[in-house]
């Protein structure tokens, strides 16, 4: 927190903060978040409020343990937004420790021991998203079929407490598979494609959100809204997720002309899981994506090719959370090698010569 | 006709609109005139008057020393009254060597200020002279001395004059009033450069949010052939040189070179108009107008003010401050100078005086970067600022240099856009005076170890000298004491 120098201009300022990013972040979420809570019901909010929690305090530890101030780091959203992203992305009827763990990872090994806000190589939502699969696998992947609030199946407060509490009787008597998760193990089976998908959400149920799957990350329509909400306000760019959802798409289209009964149609691909939120929300994370046009192109284009590899050739039927910290990795790496060119030289750094073999000095 | 477009930039709130309607008033006499002897960039005017003397307007005060310089006349008629010390027109508030002047209220002009009878028949070394002779500067702040680059046609091809009346800058409207009221001498002024420089085409470059100087210059423009007036894209920063060029031609200026590399050489609409003034009327540069603007001044004005006017002079004519202002700027508020104090004087390149509240600056606390590639997407000159600052804030002055930042022209937009309000320009800046301060001290170096290997040497050969000369009277002295032995043997030989 230094005092500005009186020194240099501009001595105007644009109206912005870090604060206002992260806040029109969460905003651009929020229709998406509401109609997942609403979806899932009060064990969702239960466990959306105690990660969120979770964060903040995490975060407010963290800060006191390395003796930064709380009150510029706690208002700047950063710990909200890890744990919102975080929160979304976990299975709805998730325990509560589940939440608390996962933000504890997220904050302090995803983000404070690399240097608190903009130091961390690695999403740290991703992290500890990944960190919980790997460690908790069964928690991590028993999904609930959607129970509407208010909904006659849908369990009421004490109930949705009782699950948030580690009551698991209620949450197995709903599992649902999703689409990646149901397409793979019909496939491992042996099952042609079309069978496969016959047990499973249509292309609608994605759309709308009415599909099983992680807290907010159903309804492909409300996420597009948030994410067109970032692009409008600048807050992203369209490079990485245009990248990121176009060589994805390419790739499923080539592979499923190859062999439709293997390969999945690219429409679910794109539709189905979790791919639209880490487009626009997850792989465009500011702080963790490369800065020039070119190297977000690539940066979008490596985590499209990972995720189709993944979800196809891997043990995991979904991998837009590993295919972005796969990329997240290579950051630093894309941003050295992809520099924009500089004004008056070529791209290898030498002055223009503007070829009329005309030296006009003396 | 055909623009091209340029990377980067913002669009800042321009807030033009506060002193954009007031039409040029001219400023009172002030009681007492400060005019430095460096207004320029270059070698300091060296004074030919003397205290007590009485001088008249137009005469001149300071003749200009070496090829890159730029002599100083007396803004109106009064009596010298020393030339001393006075804070400088600059963010440090030291003090230069400045001419004191006090107006004898007569307003009398030289005998010398006599304006060529027909101008367009001058030759472009008698245009350039003059100019020159006049003390002209660019007028958009830089104050680099208009005759140099009137000068370029010798060096190199030129084809166009550009006229930068983009006055990109928010809140300046300076130029915009000048062009609406004075077009045709600005006109002329253009016109009359273009035959210094020997080009063809001049494109006189203003951007659209000035739609009555767009008009009033374009009419104006009618009995020239050769002058196309073209509106630009409102943007920040049209108006730095490179980048103007660039819309306009098509073509980017060589890293560390110049405009006129792609024969083009661009001059301020304002200095056009000093040009006019100092051909056709024979009046040096003594006055200029400048924008007096910002929510912390009770009546923001354009003002016609004499060079060397105390700045508080024209706060105090435009009603005083309506707040205590957060800042203080000479210029623009995106590349203007902070001023330490309102005693400072007006100089040549004094475009604005700003007295901003804290509303308009949008000040924030420093928070850490948060990558999210703003700067880079707002460079002009595609740089990457975030890892320039990194490497400054690290002290790897070297990689800095290698991520461009001598590429830099210190526009100011990534500093303006930065969600982190980190003063991206002020690290620029300091690695900038930094790596200058080192190549001073490595210059030093070198020259001391030159002094001090031929010091070694010199005294090297008196050692050597010194050596031979006893080796040489050694052996004289053994030659004579053999000599006298012989001798001696021979006397005694002799006597036995």
């Amino acid at each position: 927190m230094i005092e500005r120098p009186l020194y240099s201009g501009p001595y105007a300022h644009e109206r912005v903060s870090v604060r206002r990013t992260m806040l029109l972040v969460v905003f651009a979420l929020l229709p998406a978040t509401l109609f997942g809570l609403y979806q899932y019901g009060w064990p969702a909010i239960f466990l959306f409020v105690v990660t969120l929690l979770a964060a903040i305090v995490a975060e407010s530890v963290s800060l006191w343990v390395m003796g930064k101030p709380q009150r510029p780091f706690l208002l700047d959203g950063s710990a909200l937004l890890t744990g919102w992203l975080l929160a979304i992305t976990l299975p709805p009827w998730a325990p509560w420790w589940i939440g608390v763990v996962g933000a504890f990872v997220a904050i302090v090994i995803g983000k404070q021991v690399f240097g608190g806000i903009g130091q961390n190589l690695f999403n740290p939502a991703m992290v500890a998203r990944s960190a919980l699969l790997v460690s908790f696998p069964l928690e991590m992947t028993t999904f609930p079929a959607p129970q509407p609030l208010l909904s006659a199946q849908a369990p009421d407060m004490a109930q949705g407490l009782a699950i948030t509490l580690g009551d698991t009787t209620q949450v197995d008597a709903v599992t649902s598979a999703t689409t990646f998760g149901h397409v793979k193990t019909e496939l491992t089976r042996g099952a042609g494609m079309d069978e496969a998908l016959a047990g499973t959400y249509s292309l609608w149920e994605h759309l709308l959100g009415t599909s099983s799957g992680s807290l907010g990350e159903a309804s492909v329509l409300l996420l597009l809204l948030g994410g067109v909400l970032l692009l409008y306000t600048r807050v992203i760019s369209w490079h990485i997720p245009v990248s990121m959802l176009g060589s994805l798409a390419l790739l499923a289209t080539i592979f499923h002309l190859i062999n439709p009964s293997l390969y999945l149609d690219p429409l679910f691909h794109l539709m189905a899981g979790s791919v639209i939120l880490g487009a626009f929300f997850i792989a465009t994370d500011l702080v963790t994506s490369p800065v020039s046009v070119r190297g977000q192109l690539i940066f979008g284009a490596g985590c499209g090719v990972l995720v189709f590899v993944i979800r196809t050739f891997a043990g995991y039927p979904e991998g837009v959370a590993f295919a972005i910290l796969l990329m997240n990795a290579s950051t630093p790496l894309i941003d050295h090698y992809f520099r924009p060119r500089v004004y008056g030289r070529d791209r290898r750094g030498r002055p223009l010569n503007h070829g009329d073999g005309e030296d006009r000095r003396p | 006709m055909k623009l091209f477009r340029i990377r980067g930039g913002v669009h800042p709130d321009d807030r033009k609109q506060l002193s954009a309607e007031h039409p040029i008033e001219n400023l009172p006499l002030p009681p007492l005139l400060h005019i430095p002897l460096q207004q320029h960039i270059g070698a300091q005017a060296t004074p030919v008057v003397t205290r007590g003397q009485l001088v008249r307007k137009g005469e001149l005060l300071a003749r200009s020393q070496g090829i890159i310089s730029a002599p100083v006349h007396a803004p109106t008629s009064g009596r010298i009254m020393g030339i001393g010390g006075y804070p400088a027109h600059h963010a440090s508030g030291l003090s230069v060597r400045t001419l004191t002047l006090k107006p004898d209220g007569h307003d009398e002009w030289h005998d010398s200020c006599v304006g060529a009878a027909a101008p367009f028949s001058l030759s472009p070394e008698e245009i350039s002279t003059r100019v020159a002779d006049a003390g002209i500067v660019g007028m958009g702040g830089a104050g680099f001395p208009s005759s140099v680059k009137l000068n370029l046609r010798h060096r190199y091809a030129l084809h166009t004059l550009v006229i930068n009346g983009a006055e990109c800058e928010p809140y300046l409207t300076c130029d915009d009033r000048l062009m609406q009221e004075r077009p045709d001498d600005v006109r002329d002024g253009v016109m009359l450069m273009a035959r210094a420089l020997g080009v063809r085409r001049v494109l006189f470059a203003i951007e659209n949010n000035k739609p009555a100087a767009l008009a009033a210059m374009r009419e104006s423009a009618k009995a020239q052939a050769d002058l196309q007036i073209v509106g630009l894209p409102t943007r920040y920063p049209m108006g730095s040189a490179n980048h103007l060029v660039q819309t306009l031609v098509g073509k980017e200026t060589p890293a560390r070179g110049l405009t006129a590399d792609i024969g083009v050489v661009v001059h301020n609409a304002a200095t056009a108009a000093a040009v006019n003034d100092a051909i056709r009327h024979g009046r040096p540069l003594i006055s200029r107008i400048v924008t007096v603007t910002g929510r912390a001044i009770r009546r923001p004005r354009n003002l016609h003010v004499l060079i060397g006017t105390p700045m508080d002079y024209l706060v105090e004519y435009c009603g005083g401050f309506l707040e205590e202002p957060v800042r203080l700027i000479s210029g623009g508020p995106m590349m203007g100078q902070p001023l330490p104090s309102t005693r400072v004087p007006v100089v040549k390149g004094s475009n604005g005086l700003l007295a901003l509240s804290a509303s308009e600056v949008n000040d924030g606390a420093e928070m850490p970067c948060i990558r999210c590639g703003i700067c880079v997407r707002v460079c002009p000159c595609g740089l990457v600022p975030l890892s320039m600052v990194a490497t400054i804030r690290a002290g790897r002055l070297e990689s800095s240099v290698r991520l461009g930042l001598l590429d830099c022209i210190g526009c100011g937009s990534c500093a303006y856009a930065c969600p982190s309000h980190i003063p991206l320009v002020q690290h620029f800046n300091y690695a900038k005076g930094e790596l200058a301060a080192q190549q001073r001290a490595q210059h030093k170096q070198g020259e001391i170890k030159r002094l001090i290997e031929a010091r070694t040497a010199r005294m090297e050969a008196i050692k050597r000298a010194k050596q031979e000369a006893m080796r040489r009277r050694k052996a004289e002295m053994d030659g004579k004491k053999a000599e006298n032995a012989d001798r001696r043997a021979e006397t005694a030989e002799a006597s036995r």
